[in-house]
Formats: C-alpha cells, structure tokens, sequence
C-alpha cells in the first residue's frame, strides 16, 4: 500500500513537472516573428551587433552622451573597463578607452562617477561634464578586502538615491555542505560562510577605502546574485538569484530526474533592509509554489520547516537558467508595456540533466506599481544559435549584461566572445 | 632445420601478441563501455557530454595535461577533487570539484579509460590496480 501512494505521488509529480513545461513552451513561443542579427524578437523589434570579440564582457553602463562602459571579467587580451562610442550614428560602437587593470562584473554610473568592481573591491571614476572619465589613471578605492573564493565570486552593484551602494558577496559554495558538492556531505548549522557571504552588503557610495566593518548586511540568505537593479519606481532593490545545483543527483532518493530539472527556481527577490532569503537552508519549488528544506538540512522534497518564515520570490523562473542581467526600463522607445518592466539576461544552464540546457534568452516581466503585473515571457532570443543545447559549450553566444541607451534602446551583452547587441523598437 | 625452428617460433610470438591484443581490446571497450555510465551519473553534470566543460566554471575533459597526463596524478584528482586557482591550458575555473572516493577502484578506472578514450582523446586504459595503489597513498 505504502508502494502504492509513493507511485501515486511520483506520477503525480511527473504530470505537474510536465504542464510546467509545457507552460513554459508556450511562454517562449511568445508571438516573435522578427529575426535580427540572429534574434527572434517580438513583432516591431529590430536588433543589431554595435561590437564584436570584445572578450568576456560581462556588465555595461551608458553615460548621457550614449558612450557605452564594459566590464571585463579577464583583463588578459581584453583590459578592465572598455569605453565604446555611442552607436548610435552608424550602428557601430568603436572602441575609444581601455582602462582599470582589473578583471570583473559589476559597473554602473552614478551622480558624476563611474563605478566599477573586482572580484574583492568597488573603484570609482569622477566623470567630466561630457560624462566621460576625467582620469583613467585614477580610480578611488571605495571598498576593498570582500571575500573572493573563486565560486559565485562576482561582486555586482547597484545604486540607490540616497548615496549608497550594494554590492553582491556570493556564497563560495553551493548549498553550504562540510564537504562542497560531495555526495552524502551534511550541511553546515548554522552556515557560517553566512556571516561574510551569501547576502547583500550595503557601502556608502562617496566614502573611501571601506571594508566588512563599515558596511551593513543588508539582506541574507542569497546565494548568489549577478543581475541586481534599483527599481526608482518604488525606490526599491530587486536582485535575481541563482538557485542551488546538483540536488538531483546528490538526492536522487528524493527527486525524480525530471522533476530535479525544474528545481528549485530561479527567483527574483524584492529586496528590504534584514531580509533573509534562506540559502542554504531553503529552496523554493516553483511546482509547489513554496520554500522547501534543503535535503541537506533534512528536506525530503516535502518539508517546509524553517523555511516557511524565509521570504518569498516575486518571480519564479524555470531552475537553472542563471540570471546575470537585471534592468527595469524606464526609457521612451519602446511601447506601453515595456515601461517599468524588468528584463533578466538569462546566461543559460549546464546543468539540467534530463531535460536539456535552457535559457540562453533576455526575458521580460511587465511591473505596475513595483510589483510583476503578468507572466514572464521571452523576449530576445536565439543567442545560443542552435535551437537544442545538450552541452554548455553548443551555445555560441550567452546573454550576461543589459543597459539601457538615452535614446531608450536596449544593449544586450555577451561573455562568450563578446558580442553587444542594440534592440530597438520601430513599430509595425 | 634450425630456419624452420627460428621461424617456428617467431609464428608463434606473432600469433600470442595478436591473441594479446585481441585479449586486450574488448576488455578496454567493455572498461570503456561501464565507464561512460560512471560518466554519466557523476561528471556530466559539470564537465558536459560533449567533454566542453563551461566556460570559466567547469574545465573541460578534452586533450588536457591532465587527461592525458600522469595517470597517478589523475587518478588523485578523481579521490580528492580539485579545488585550486590554477591553470588549465591557459584558463582559470570557478567551480569546486568533489572528491569521488566512494566510487570503487573499477569504477574509477572505467571513468578514466572512457574519459581518456572521449571527446578526441586517445590514451592508455586506467587499471583498477593503479586506483587501489593510490588510494592506499591517500589513507
Ligand atoms: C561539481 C562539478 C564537477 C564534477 C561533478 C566533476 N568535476 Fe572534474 N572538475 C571540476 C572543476 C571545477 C575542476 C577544476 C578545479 C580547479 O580549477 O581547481 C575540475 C577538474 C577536473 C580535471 C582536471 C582538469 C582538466 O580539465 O583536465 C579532471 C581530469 C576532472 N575534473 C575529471 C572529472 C571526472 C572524471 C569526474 C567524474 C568522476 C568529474 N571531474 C566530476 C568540476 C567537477
């Protein structure tokens, strides 16, 4: 009998597994009829590559002036900081500055500087009335000494208007086991990778040589966060988390194969002062529609424990499609819809085992008043330049950086070999 | 005489290598064979089927130094996992990798001779007897 029910169960779970996925089919078939410089675009959309084999561009910031900053995450053959022209004129970004000795994610602009990070420290660069870098040669040194491991090491920021920054201390583990990624490794309570790592670290924007202690944890419980952006409609933070790997095959007595490919969700998080998220004692299951435990804390696929009291996504994603651009659109060019909206650089998975590697996409969830105001969709894809992606490596192009033009134009860059994308709207 | 004794035995030793060979050959495929599901269930997830790796996460499988390399070393990398800034062939990898210990010495052995027979690789089988000696190293 007892057989019986978890049979009942299995193929219970396998059905919900399936119309998920089906939704999400449909989701992507999203009425794009418009093929630009390799994208599928909905219907009035148009794009173009503005600079190509940049390296491994990862964030970007534009100036007021339509110049276009890009962060390089290897500064061998690439430099730091690339300063592109606006492409405006004749569609091309030409490459003007190649600057900050330092190899990277995060960069944004700010009341007349330029910000940057390195794996461990934020810089910023004082601007001229152009907007352009006064002195390339001298960076302020605004944070230094955050932790760097390796993994989810990307120290990405954002601003808000009040003179402060966040930045992103990723956790240097995957679900904070004794033993990393090993089968049978019993996780950590309480994690203490927390009490450095795996949150939302809140500097002052103007102040020099910051470290841990003049800081402020601003939020816990996230495991790691490369797409982060400061909602000025609702003068909020929002951040898009990457949800943890491998429980599937280290918990296969818990989760069907299938079912582990769906787990657990990529979540967009709205983020207030003390929040904790719950990694790694939690993990939402966007079937369920609820924060489970972790298996290694004792979860079973079922439980909710602790984590029913962890703070809940305002997006779910499909799992492991790794979100590493986030940027709400506040621009004129595109239609009603777009405005205020997000759209999430999609970086796309390796590891969804079953069911093949998704995402490699920018999509787009429409907001009113802050809050998600439709399902997510996407919106620009065709990246990866096949339609079937067995192994990471099949995809020519992932989507990591999004900025947005004065003109309201939408750039799109990628950290494989560095391509930028512009998307622009010109109607029917 | 003494010709057809010389070339008696040279037959012979001809005979006995291609009986070796042939010995040889269906035991490294049949190796080769359970490994790929060894590969399956342990390294897909990272290093991916086609052996690619991610880019700057997970390293890939394909003609490296140490695929190709020192079987011992090798062998230590699938006992303890590898969790260091260094190099491979000119780039740097993110990720951790486990250690895989409570896989048994053939299944360590068949993951390596698959992962040295894959993705244009072609090297040496690995011996359950190699695996079990660097475990000893280990204890
Ligand atoms: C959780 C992810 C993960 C899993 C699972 C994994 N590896 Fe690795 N592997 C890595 C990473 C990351 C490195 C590089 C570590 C470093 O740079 O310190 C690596 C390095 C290696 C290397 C040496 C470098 C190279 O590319 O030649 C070999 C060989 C290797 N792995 C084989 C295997 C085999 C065989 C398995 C399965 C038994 C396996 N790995 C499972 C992540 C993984």
């Amino acid at each position: 009998m007892k057989h019986f029910f978890k049979i009942v169960y299995c193929i219970a779970i396998l059905c919900i597994a399936d119309t998920s996925y089906a939704q999400r089919k449909t989701a992507v078939k999203a009425k794009t009829t418009t093929v630009n410089a390799g994208l599928k675009l909905p219907t009035g959309f148009h794009a173009s590559i503005i600079a190509r084999d940049l390296g491994v561009a990862r964030h970007m910031a534009v100036n007021s002036k339509g110049d276009i900053y890009v962060k390089m995450d290897r500064v061998k053959n690439s430099g730091g900081i690339i300063e592109l022209s606006n492409p405006a004129d004749n569609g091309i970004a030409r490459k003007k500055t190649v600057f900050g000795e330092y190899g990277g994610t995060g960069i944004a602009i700010k009341n007349g500087y330029l910000y940057a990070s390195s794996n461990s420290n934020i810089y910023r660069y004082k601007l001229n009335a152009d907007e352009q870098v006064e002195d390339t040669g001298k960076a302020e040194l605004i944070v230094s000494g955050l932790l760097d491991r390796g993994q989810h090491n990307s120290k990405s920021i954002a601003l808000d208007n009040d003179g402060n920054i966040y930045v992103n201390i990723g956790a240097y583990s995957n679900s904070c086991q004794e033993h990393d990624r090993e089968n049978g490794s019993k996780g950590m309570d309480p994690c203490p990778i927390l009490d450095s790592a795996g949150g939302i670290w809140q500097f002052k924007a103007d102040k020099q040589n910051q470290t841990y202690g003049d800081g402020v944890r601003y939020a816990t419980g996230t495991r790691n966060v490369v797409g982060l952006d400061w909602n000025n409609e609702i003068n909020s933070l929002f951040v898009m988390q990457h949800g943890r790997d491998q429980i599937g095959t280290m918990f296969p007595q818990f989760y069907e194969a299938k079912y582990a490919d769906e787990i657990p969700a990529e979540e967009m998080f709205l983020v207030k002062k003390g929040m904790n998220f719950g990694w790694p004692y939690c993990y939402y299951d966007p079937m369920q529609n609820k924060k489970l435990l972790a298996p290694e804390y004792g979860g079973d696929g079922k439980q909710v424990g602790r984590c029913a009291e962890m703070e809940k996504p305002v997006v779910a994603f499909p799992a492991h499609m790794a979100p590493d651009g986030l940027l709400f659109y506040t621009g004129n060019m595109f239609p009603e819809k777009y405005k205020n909206g997000a759209f999430i650089a999609f970086h796309g998975s390796w590891n969804r085992n079953v069911t093949g590697q998704e995402g490699y996409f920018v999509a787009f969830v429409p907001f009113k008043d802050g809050k998600p105001s439709g399902k997510w969709e996407v919106f620009a894809n065709g990246f990866a330049g096949v339609s079937k992606i067995e192994s990471t490596g099949d995809a020519k192009y992932r989507p990591c950086g999004l900025a947005q033009a004065p003109d309201g134009s939408l750039y799109v860059s990628d950290d494989n070999k560095g391509n930028i994308w512009r998307i622009t709207y010109k109607g029917k | 005489m003494k010709k057809i004794i010389i070339t008696g035995i040279l037959c012979l030793l001809v005979v006995a290598y291609i009986f070796a060979q042939a010995k040889k050959q269906p035991l490294a495929q049949a190796s080769i064979k359970r490994g790929q599901k060894v590969f399956e269930s342990t390294c897909i997830v990272c290093h991916q089927k086609n052996g690619g790796g991610v880019p700057r996460l997970n390293p890939p499988l394909i003609k490296t130094k140490y695929v190709l390399g020192d079987k011992s070393q090798l062998v230590q990398i699938v006992l303890k996992g590898l969790n260091q800034p260094i190099e491979i062939e000119g780039e740097t990898y993110n990720n951790v990798m486990p250690s895989f210990a409570q896989l048994t010495d053939e299944q360590i052995a068949d993951v390596l001779t698959y992962v040295r027979n894959s993705f244009g690789n072609k090297a040496s089988a690995v011996t359950p007897a190699l695996v079990k000696a660097e475990r000893a190293k280990t204890q």
